[in-house]
């Protein structure tokens, strides 16, 4: 193995350990990485590669080592999901509207992440604003998933799921070590499911929202996407806690999760949701979810069916919350603080012509969605219908956590499927999130874990439901499933690294 | 057809985004898909259940009323495409 692959094929806990012992610098570390995104330019993973600063940030993390004063994530190069406001760097939210904005501030998870000596190769491409789950809608172009069909002689041709599809194409493509996603009804780990890696969406209110852009904010939580289940307990320690700037930031304690990680699992008693065997899933999928619950039962947990009765209900519910959101806070692109601007003649024109111009169909389509159901006449009718449907949402997960500890499902419907799929229906995309949607509305911790191979030996993902605020005990059977299902082993056989 | 071309319009208008005529069509079309499909939510009774606004309950926190340097107007304004003076710059309002 050249030093090239070998360095880029590194993960956030083995690299710490050598930089540790002295065996490689973190500017070596971020030149392999910055040569295999130049490689890579093809699955166009990044709107906005930072090489300089990279550099020069990997110098001082070398200064850190050589005094002995290295932090958590000292060194290690990180790709950052382009709605993080980062101060200097262009932020752009994958959107027209936004593409000469330079944000005049840090935001809450990239400020930790900074202070813990991570440093950033570049900012990731997304679906505009979040809203997609193919990562097709990026004003910048669609990314394209690293991993290829079994047999396929062609360039690769496969989405990396969305929204953050840049942040998991960088990753599994071995642009950088790890990288931050943010997830509104499944933006994590659909993406981390068709790339074959660990993505976590957090409990609501566990990492800070300040300064990422707004999708829908009572729904949105920035997370890792990782290698390993150890990467993302210790990104997600970097960058989760209290921050007084965001109000909904929760103020509890921060436990240790690399200590989590234990691998016992015994005694544990773990649901299985009986409302997501759908109807026409791959048969594929079924047996993957029986060998996760199989591996679970031989680690000694408890397997319990659970019902959670309104899960049907939660995809239209989140197609009127989520637009709703949108429509109000992409309120604030109107030509006249930041972004964008057409002409007018008039203040309206202007407005009217600048959010034309300026934002892509899908977007489009949400915020007049989000208008439409805001609007009097249909606001109790669809809007706080909705809201009360939430509820009975999220009173279905409480119940079953007076039994269980933890929730198995499959983490997506489908596997990655190609560039230029369900586009024609935005209904069938949709369907993609149909069990990831769930865990957004009702504020709870989710890891999708990848776990075994379609026959073309595609990556599929399980999905660990957590109670609020018990990240530590998902990371844990994520661990057991990580160590059962051989993931990491076959996929380095598949891939060739 | 709850959502007509009429409707697009007047919606795309409250949320001032100006579509083409072509696209009119297009919206009403999937709009209509997506309320017909949302309309399956009326099969819940929720006589009886409170709104769920935000997944977790949190109130407003007081902080210290202490001054901090940042927000500098000449940061802020540098992503402003008009500006005059230290204000942003619009199309005339009043005649």
């Amino acid at each position: 193995m050249s030093k090239q692959s070998e360095l880029c094929t590194l993960t956030i806990a083995s690299a710490k350990e050598k930089l540790l012992k002295g065996e490689i610098t973190s500017v070596e570390l971020t030149e392999a990485h910055l040569k295999q995104m130049d490689a890579q330019k093809h699955l166009n993973a990044f709107i906005t590669p930072t090489p300089e600063l990279a550099l020069q940030q990997a110098k001082e993390s070398d200064k850190r080592y050589q005094k002995n004063e290295a932090k958590l994530l000292d060194g290690m190069p990180i790709g950052v999901k382009d709605l993080f406001c980062t101060k200097d760097t262009r932020t752009t939210a994958g959107s027209h509207i936004l593409e000469n904005f330079v944000p005049p501030y840090e935001s809450g998870v990239t400020s930790k992440l900074w202070s813990n000596g991570a440093l950033m190769v570049g900012k990731t491409n997304m679906d505009e604003f979040a809203m997609g789950s193919a990562n097709i809608t990026s004003y910048f172009g669609s990314v394209k998933n690293p991993w290829r069909k079994k047999g396929s002689n062609t360039p690769e041709n496969l989405v990396p799921g969305g929204s953050s599809g840049g942040s998991a194409a960088a990753v599994a493509g071995n642009m950088c070590l790890a990288s931050l996603g943010s997830d509104t009804g499944g933006s994590i780990r659909q993406p981390a499911a068709f790339c074959g890696l660990v993505g976590l969406l957090p409990t609501y209110g566990r990492c800070s929202r300040y300064g990422m852009v707004a999708f829908a904010s009572s729904l949105d939580q920035a997370g890792p996407l990782t290698k390993t289940v150890e990467d993302a307990a210790l990104l997600f320690q970097g960058i989760a806690g209290f921050d007084p700037k965001d109000s909904t930031s929760a103020d509890v304690p921060l436990p240790n999760f690399q200590k989590a990680l234990t691998g016992n699992i015994k005694g544990m008693r773990i649901g299985i949701p009986k409302e997501y065997r759908l109807d026409g899933m791959p048969q594929r999928i079924e047996k993957l979810w029986q060998e996760g619950i199989d591996w679970l039962k031989d680690a000694g947990a408890e397997i319990v069916d659970v019902s959670l009765p309104h899960t049907k209900y939660a995809l239209p519910c989140y197609y009127i919350i989520a637009p709703a959101e949108a429509s109000s806070n992409l309120a604030r692109y109107d030509g006249v603080r930041f972004g964008h601007r057409a002409e007018g003649k008039t203040l309206n024109e202007m407005y009217a012509k600048t959010r034309g111009e300026g934002f892509g169909r899908e977007v489009k389509r949400r915020i007049l969605i989000g208008t439409y159901v805001l609007s009097s006449g249909y606001y109790d009718a669809y809007y706080v219908k909705a809201l009360r449907i939430r509820k009975l949402i999220r009173d279905d997960f409480m119940k079953v956590y007076e039994k269980v500890d933890a929730l198995l499902t499959p983490s997506t419907p489908n596997p990655a499927f190609e560039i230029g799929q369900k586009m024609d229906d935005p209904l069938s995309m949709y369907l993609n999130d149909a069990f990831t949607v769930t865990v957004n509305l009702a504020g709870l911790p989710g890891l999708s874990i990848p776990a075994g191979f379609t026959d073309d030996e595609l990556p599929l993902g399980l999905q660990i439901i957590g109670k609020p605020f018990d990240e530590g005990t998902i990371l844990n059977i994520g661990s057991v499933i990580e160590k059962s299902s051989g993931f990491l082993e076959k996929a380095r056989l598949i891939r060739g690294n | 057809m709850t959502i007509t071309r009429e409707t697009v319009k007047k919606v795309a208008h409250l949320a001032r985004i100006e579509i083409k005529d072509d696209e009119e069509t297009q919206f009403a079309d999937e709009l209509n898909k997506i309320v017909a499909w949302i309309e399956q939510l009326n099969e819940v009774n929720t006589s009886n259940v409170e709104p769920l606004d935000h997944a977790v309950s949190y109130s407003l926190r007081m902080r210290e009323d202490s001054p901090e340097s940042n927000n500098h107007a000449s940061d802020i304004l540098k992503n402003a495409q008009e500006t005059v003076l230290d204000f942003f710059s619009v199309p005339k309002v009043v005649e």
